[in-house]
This record gives C-alpha cells, structure tokens and sequence, in this order.
C-alpha cells in the first residue's frame, strides 16, 4: 500500500506538471521572450511525453544506457522528495541541490548496476541523495550547534504545486508524523536525530550521554515500531487527525 | 559473527553509520540473509521519513543542471553508446514515411513498456554491463544485445502501427529473415523484446504487416540495426 503511494507522488508530476511547463513557457514569452528559453521549455516537454508511461525501473535500466531524457524524467519523479529530503538535513538550499544533484549522478554513473528485483528505483535514489546530504553535514559542523530541523512545510515553495502532489505530501507527512507521535520520547529522538539531523550513532551517543548500545537499541526498536504504524495506517487506507476528547 | 550486528540493520537503513562501520556492516550484509531482508523490510519506512521531510520545491533550473552534469560525467560501468544513431539518408527518409502515426489498435500487443512484470526480461538485458548497444541504420533508438543473445529494441517515437496493421520483428541472418513478435508501437519510448536469439553479424528489422502478422516481410523496414 505504501509503496504504491509513493510511486502515485512519483507519478503525479506526469500528469500534473505538463501543465504547469506550458504556462511557464507562455509566462515566459511574456516577460523575456527569448528562442533559447522557449525551445528548451518546449524540448523537455517533449522529452517528457516520451517517457512518462515508462515505469521507474524501466527508466533506470535506460539511464545506465546513457539516456539523458531518462534520467530528467527520474528527476521530476523523484527530485521533489528527494529536495525535500536533503533541505531537511542540510538545511541550506545551496548544500541541498549539492546533494540532490551528486545523489542523482551517482544514480546516472551506477544505473548499471541496480536491480529491479531487490529495490524499487525510488528508494534507492532517495538512499543515494540521503547519504549524500548526511555526508556533507557531517562536514559542515557548525550546522550541528543550531537547532534541530524545523518545519519547512510552512514556507513557500518557488514554483507552484501541483494540488494533488500537495495533498498527498501533506498528507503523508502527517501519517509519518502521527506515527512518530506515538514512538517512546527516547526512540523518536533517535531516529530524528539520526535520520533528518545526519548525526551517527556515536555522535549520537555522545550527544545524549547514553551507552552506544543503548542508542543502537533505540535505533532499532524505534524503526521497527515504526514499520508496524505505518504499514497499520497505511491498511486503514486514509488519515485521520486524532482528537482527545 | 558479532553480536548484536543485525540491530546495525536500523542503522545503516537511517545512514547513522560512520564510513568505517558502514563498510563493516556492508560487508557483513553480503553474507547475511537476514540483514538483507530485514533492511528490505526498512525500506518503505525510511522512504516515509524522506516524503515526509518534503517542503519547498527545488528551483526550476535544477533539473536541466543535472542533466547537463551527467552529459559530463563518464558511467562507469556500461559500454558507451552513441548518443544518436547514424542513419542512412533514402532509409530514413522512408521510416519517417512508413512511421506517421495512426490510430486504432488490436490487442496482439507483445509490448513490454511501463509494466515492471512483464518487461522484466527486457529490463534484465538492459541492466546487463556485458549486454552491447548496436546502433539503427534506420529508426530512432538503438538495439541492445547481451552475451547470450537475448534482444531489445529500445524505440523512440516509433508510432501506433496504422489500424488492422502491426509492427513485425526480424532478425535478419545473412538474407534470412525470420519472424521475431509483433508490437503495436508507441508514440513515446518503448522497450521491444526481441524473440528468439541474435547471433553476431544478423540485423534485427521491423515492418509495418497486416494484423496477426506476415511469413516474410514487407518492405519497407521502418527500423533496422547494423550488423550486430
């Protein structure tokens, strides 16, 4: 259930962002009305029609045979969450296109080697993107004395959503959310830490001032708790907000 | 085997390891049945995290500095393929003829793209690093072979076959053509097994045909590679 989920957000800027280049590149004849721009915005929606019915796996397989429009069209399935994700942990935009951008070559350079049968494409270009942007915070250590992630939900975007992509992040943020919530304090802080905050677990252990076993331990339980809600909320088919009396 | 290494499973699926316990507990992955399918069972978890940390979009540019990287970069570990293929100019001209779109179609679809299942084999060719590309002579695309021979064409633009036609497939030895499936084409990319075996030397062709498909071709061949 979830996974199909993720493959509707994968899937959604198919349906939806045709549009919106459409009334970019008319915007754009407006304001500056350059040939170059226009043919470029009038290129790539070209280049996307061609591969939008093809489905993520088969896209990688294409990619590792060296083909570009491939891997544009991976990006605008995935480039949004993978953003996302790696402006959570880096909290710095330059940082996070870094990280996007070397996730994504890496995803170009190694394509040859994923197999479809032991992951999906989109979860390992997330991993790929991910460990890039922990790596780089893990460099960056004056990231480490501010605080921890905030809501970049709330800010605006620089492009206009798609509606129905929006929705559907929403409302798997505040699954994944609600699922957290009911994660034991230590467990939670674990994973957050770990996971949106790039600290290792030794980093971690040393920052709490628990034994390294403990926080592996936290690590573990937390995870697999966490498995359990959300393939339980995902079965329940929709999200509903919880109201204590 | 160390104790307690399979709760590094959450760990490792959380990017929490430093390089060194990352590379240790890799290695201690590719051995363990259990760690593999427990960090497979993390997988849509930590893919709930990443959707879920979602916020503002990325600039618009991004996209294009990324393939505009990538066009840079070597891959490493496929064989290189021409970035467009040659065509030989009185062929093209009549594929791009043979080719114009039309509409309606029967349900003899041997087509594979966009469904993983049924476009497994094709795809298992495609990841394949030993598997070559051959350039077209005629058509948009390129053929890919592996070792053992197995084949797929990849398409681009081809077009529906006109209505109570089919697209045939050949594998042409030497002045032999033999039948190798039928497809309805696509106006987008698509992934075209091809059936049967392809030996070195041989061209693999594809016709326009009446629906259920023809014994011999009928010229002229819309796609067909070189020599493979």
């Amino acid at each position: 259930m979830l996974e199909r989920q993720l493959f509707a957000v994968a899937r959604n800027p198919v349906r939806t962002e045709p549009t919106g280049a459409l009334v970019r590149s008319t915007a754009m004849e407006a304001v500056a009305p350059t040939v170059l721009a226009l043919r470029g915005s009038h290129d790539r929606f070209a280049m996307r029609k061609q591969h939008a019915h093809l489905s993520d796996e088969a896209l990688v397989a294409l990619v590792a045979r060296g083909d570009e429009p491939a891997l544009g069209e991976l990006y605008e399935r995935v480039g949004r969450v993978a953003y996302g994700l790696a402006l959570r942990v880096l909290r710095d935009e330059r940082l996070a296109e870094d990280a996007v951008q070397e996730g994504f070559l890496a995803v170009w350079r190694t394509a040859a080697a994923f197999r479809a049968e032991r992951a999906k494409a989109s979860t390992w270009i997330l991993t790929l993107v991910h460990r890039r942007a922990v790596d780089l915070v893990r460099r960056e250590e004056r990231r480490r004395a501010e605080p921890l992630p905030e809501d970049f939900s709330t800010r605006p975007g620089q492009s206009a959503e798609p509606t129905e992509e929006a929705a559907w992040l929403r409302y798997e943020r505040e699954r994944v959310q609600a699922a957290l919530a009911k994660l034991p304090d230590t467990q939670r802080e674990a994973i957050e830490l770990a996971y949106y905050g790039g600290y290792s677990q030794s980093e971690l252990a040393e920052r709490l001032g628990v034994p390294l076993g403990t926080i592996k331990s936290r690590m573990f339980a937390g995870l697999a708790r966490l498995r359990e809600l959300l393939d339980e909320s995902a079965q329940e088919g929709s999200w509903k907000p919880e109201f204590t009396s | 085997m160390e104790a307690g290494i399979h709760e590094l499973t959450a760990a490792y699926a959380l990017d929490a390891l430093d390089a060194e316990e990352r590379r240790a507990f890799e290695a201690h992955l590719a051995t363990c049945e259990s760690c593999q399918e427990e960090l497979a069972s993390f997988a849509s978890t930590t893919e709930a995290l990443a959707v879920a940390a979602t916020g503002p979009a990325p600039r618009d540019d991004l996209r294009d500095r990324i393939v505009a990287a990538a066009r840079a970069e070597p891959q490493v570990l496929v064989p290189f393929e021409p970035r467009r293929s040659r065509s030989i100019p009185l062929l093209a001209a009549v594929s791009a003829a043979a080719a114009v779109v039309a509409l309606a179609l029967g349900l003899w679809a041997v087509r594979l793209s966009g469904d993983l299942d049924e476009a497994r084999s094709s795809l298992d060719v495609l990841a394949d690093p030993d598997a070559r590309t051959v350039a077209l002579q005629a058509g948009r695309g390129r053929l890919v072979v592996d070792p053992d021979g197995r084949a797929v064409l990849v398409l681009n633009g081809l077009g529906r076959a006109p209505a109570g036609k089919t697209y045939e497939v050949w594998v042409v030895e030497g002045d032999v053509p033999a039948p190798a499936g039928l497809f309805p084409g696509s106006s987008g990319a698509e992934l075209v097994d091809v059936e049967g075996t392809v030996d070195e030397g041989d061209v693999v062709a594809v016709t326009v045909e009446d629906a259920g498909g023809a014994e011999q071709p009928t010229p002229p061949l819309v796609v067909a590679s070189e020599p493979v």
